[in-house]
């Protein structure tokens, strides 16, 4: 906290703020693609026994 | 100086001016090109292979290896971060150039191989994860952290790790280590020290400026271009080895025979190289050829194992 009771906080330059969001973007994608990664891994590992379960 | 204090004067752990990561930054963490040649490699052994593993689960474990190969690159640049900031090649680096933390480095590299290993080990088998591991361990601590700063022979011996993917990648397809996979081994083991060294001739200065014992530094030129020229012989015979042990045509014995002489015959113009020569043609012209000898080797072992697969199926 600083003296007049604002918090204290690092400003970005724009530059820095179209890092962030390009990192931000990436991240989302990394995390979606690993959810299909795992997603199709199980399938691919199940395989036909994907089907074989009690109804 | 505080962590916040250090923060609010812009500094980064390493003490260079703090510069906000692109996300290319944690692309260059990994190594992309180190890891390009890994998962070629790595697919070579795979396919070649005389068990088939489903395609997608040979894809996923291809994507396990090289995260495996970047998480491994990510670490060595955490500890190294101290050499890249002294050399021209390395000096951009995301570490040394201030755009990633070396703490956060040293988190992506552990995460991402604990991951890596994690998943190939799922999807594949247990002793192509242990594989993954062991090379990971032996990149990071036993070449990184000690033979690297250590001893001239710090890439022969470290060669070791680079040399493993065509065996994880067999062993991710058949659970196992055999011969072939082995001979795979051997010619990229026998490949990195005149591939390196011939760097290390023309980028001596650097090496020596940031206290890396590499062979030219150590032994001199004249040494390094002797070393040079023995492994190559080596390097030679060795990629015929699996023409000799029936994993290959005589196609590829005829190819990698020419290709050895060539790379013998690079190796020659290295050692009549005079040893103060400012330009070093032939150590360049060197490295350059053999990346592509490395290449073509492995390419005619998957056209080859294509086209008998091919050959099955047809008839």
């Amino acid at each position: 906290m600083s003296d007049n009771g604002v918090q204290n906080s690092v400003r970005l330059s724009s530059e820095e703020q179209r890092r962030r969001r390009t990192r931000s973007v990436v991240l989302a994608l990394i995390l979606g693609g690993l959810v299909a990664f795992f997603y199709i891994i199980t399938v691919a590992k199940l395989g036909s026994n994907v089907l074989n379960r009690p109804l | 100086m505080t962590v916040s204090e250090r923060i609010e004067a812009g500094k980064t752990a390493a003490g260079t001016e703090w510069v906000a990561a692109e996300a290319g930054d944690y692309i260059a963490l990994l190594k992309p090109r180190v890891m390009s040649l890994v998962v070629f490699t790595a697919f070579v052994g795979l396919v070649i292979a005389p068990l088939t593993l489903h395609p997608v689960l040979a894809l996923a474990s291809l994507v396990a290896i090289a995260v495996g190969a970047g998480a491994s690159g990510a670490l060595n640049m955490w500890y190294d971060a101290d050499i890249d900031a002294v050399m021209r090649r390395t000096a951009a680096r995301p570490i040394p150039a201030g755009r990633i933390e070396p703490g956060e480095a040293l988190a992506i590299g552990i995460g991402l191989s604990v991951g890596a290993v994690a998943i190939l080990g799922l999807i594949a088998n247990w002793v192509a994860a242990g594989l993954l591991a062991l090379t990971i361990a032996f990149y990071a601590v036993v070449y990184t952290m000690w033979l690297k700063r250590w001893t001239s022979q710090n890439i022969v011996i470290g060669g070791a790790a680079g040399a493993m993917p065509p065996v994880i990648g067999w062993a991710a397809a058949t659970g196992q280590v055999t011969v072939e996979s082995l001979v795979l081994f051997t010619i990229i083991f026998l490949w990195t020290p005149p591939h390196f060294w011939a760097l290390s001739l023309y980028r001596s200065d650097d090496y020596r400026a940031a206290g890396v014992p590499m062979l030219p530094v150590v032994r001199g030129v004249a040494a390094t271009k002797r070393q040079i020229l023995a492994y190559a012989v080596v390097l030679a015979i060795a990629g015929m080895l699996p023409a000799v042990i029936g994993m290959a045509t005589p196609v590829y014995a005829l190819i990698a025979a020419v290709l050895g002489a060539v790379f013998v015959a690079l190796a020659v113009q290295v050692w009549r190289m005079a040893d103060d020569d400012p330009q070093m043609l032939p150590a360049r012209r060197l490295f350059r050829f053999s990346l592509l000898y490395l290449f073509m080797l492995f390419a005619v072992l998957l056209v080859e194992q294509g086209l008998d697969r091919v050959a099955v199926l047809a008839g």
